[in-house]
């Protein structure tokens, strides 16, 4: 699965995330896989990814500077691809 | 060292390996039972006690606990307690000789993603298993294996013991695992419990260790090693898997009584943080100990201190260290570079022995170990 960072992303329901000093911790149920969001940037985007029409905008909304944007595209590419987000409207 | 090593050494709010070993009693008697296991201890943390302590846990947001003993299933309340966790949001992982994985236990675990299953087995034949974990303790997990298996149970772990005898059938458990869905885990015979009496006889010859490190090498991610082998890395590229000590730092064991100990296999008074009834409950003791705070300090590297491969290899595990007699900062008895080899042949006597002992009877007397040449 790709990602798209123009169509909308949410939370898998199966991630629990606790946040650190460094950013958070994520941890998947279904793979039992423990996953590091390593800024507190990255932590706020990826739990308020789902209130956001597209990936980009939610993005834009958290206030990542321009010549970031690429970083955290490619950290939430990452996460999508161990399911740690996944597609709207898709089953998780 | 990359940063998120630097910040694991300085420890989380929370740990992310917890281990919790609900009892000391055991139908079984492995000559190497890490935490001298045998029989229940009567100060043993009771149901409503355990549930306070998950409530805690569900607070702080672990995302799991590897649930031990002892045998954990022997415990009249282990189901209600799994429940109990699970419902909470507390995933549970648990280590079995497979005695109680009936048919009917197996189609209860496989209905929540919540708990997964870890079942001991420490030879891929009977002949070498039974020698360390008992007579008919082989069949006994493979039963609960197929039992696992046949319920559709996928991913659920099938839990080795890396020693002396068995590092040649590392093959064979692969197999064994695959043919049941299973995931292969594979962990270091460290000298701690009963271990330490067996340690110079079952751990692996410096060969072997280069043998598994080359075989764990192959086999990548697709084999479990927790924090095992980073001593290991050494040899060349760093292993898959937690590449540091995380004793006190992410790593935590609460023993059946509700002691907090730095590790699972560090129960040593040495290592003894806290208790979770004494001393205000589970969160107090990970944050406040003082034990723990030391342990999340910068660590002195010591004879290590010099060596080109401390970078990978941290100085090894501990509790390795601590039992064996060693120095804490200093070489690990398993050094790739055999920087230990000369303070293991000079040890005036055994080292420290655990703390609290629950070894039946028998094996008490006398060192366990003379049940390994039966
Ligand atoms: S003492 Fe050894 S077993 Fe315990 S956390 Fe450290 S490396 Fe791991
Ligand atoms: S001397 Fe210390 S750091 Fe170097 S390989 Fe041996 S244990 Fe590791």
């Amino acid at each position: 699965m790709g990602f798209d960072s123009g169509r909308a992303w949410r939370l898998s329901p199966q991630v629990a995330i606790r946040p650190e000093g460094f950013g958070a911790l994520a941890y998947h149920y279904g793979s039992r896989r423990l996953s590091f969001l390593k800024s507190s940037e990255l932590r706020d985007l990826v739990l308020s990814i789902g209130d956001h029409p597209s990936a980009g905008e939610a993005i834009a909304a958290g206030g990542i500077p321009d010549g970031q944007r690429e970083r955290y595209e490619s950290a939430l590419a990452t996460l999508a691809d161990s399911g740690m987000i996944v597609a709207a409207g898709r089953a998780s | 060292m990359n940063g998120l090593t630097t910040r694991f050494e300085r420890g989380l709010d929370a740990p992310i390996c917890l281990t919790w070993e609900l009892t000391y009693a055991c139908n079984l008697a492995c000559v190497h039972c890490l935490s001298s296991s045998g029989r229940r201890d009567p100060r043993e943390l009771t149901t409503a006690q355990c549930e306070a302590v998950l409530d805690e846990l569900q607070r702080m947001q672990v995302f799991y606990v590897n649930i031990g003993g002892g045998e954990p299933t022997v415990r009249r309340d282990f189901w209600h307690l799994l429940d109990y966790a699970t419902e909470r949001g507390v995933g549970v992982k648990f280590s079995t000789n497979g005695s109680r994985i009936d048919p009917d236990a197996a189609a209860r675990l496989v209905s929540t993603e919540y708990v997964d299953v870890q079942i001991s087995l420490d030879g891929a034949t009977a002949e070498v298993n039974d020698r360390v974990r008992g007579p008919g303790s082989h069949e006994t997990a493979l039963t609960a294996m197929r039992n696992l298996s046949d319920a559709g149970f996928r991913d659920f772990k099938l839990s080795v013991v890396v020693t002396r005898e068995n590092v040649d059938q590392l093959d064979r458990f692969k197999e064994l695992a695959d043919e049941h869905g299973a995931q292969l885990r594979l962990t270091r015979l460290r000298p701690s419990g009963r271990g330490a009496y067996v340690w110079d006889e079952l751990h692996p010859t410096a060969d072997q260790q280069r043998e598994l490190y080359e075989w764990l090498i192959l086999h990548g991610e697709t084999v479990l090693t927790g924090d095992s082998f980073f001593h290991l890395s050494a040899f060349g590229e760093p292993l898959p898997g937690l590449n540091l000590c995380g004793a006190g730092r992410v790593v935590c064991l609460i023993d059946p009584v509700g002691d907090v100990y730095a590790c699972p296999f560090a129960i040593h008074d040495e290592f003894l943080a806290g208790n979770v009834l004494r001393d205000g409950g589970f969160e107090r003791v990970w944050a406040g100990s003082e034990l723990f705070r030391e342990l999340r300090e910068p660590q002195s590297a010591g004879a290590c201190g010099s060596c080109g491969l401390y970078d990978a290899c941290r100085g090894g595990c501990m509790a390795a260290k601590f039992f064996t007699g060693l120095p804490l900062e200093g070489p690990d008895p398993e050094c790739v570079l055999g920087n230990a080899e000369e303070a293991l042949r000079q040890r005036p006597g055994p080292g420290p022995r655990p703390s609290p002992d629950h070894s039946r009877p028998r094996i008490l007397n006398g060192s366990p170990a003379a049940s390994l040449r039966v």
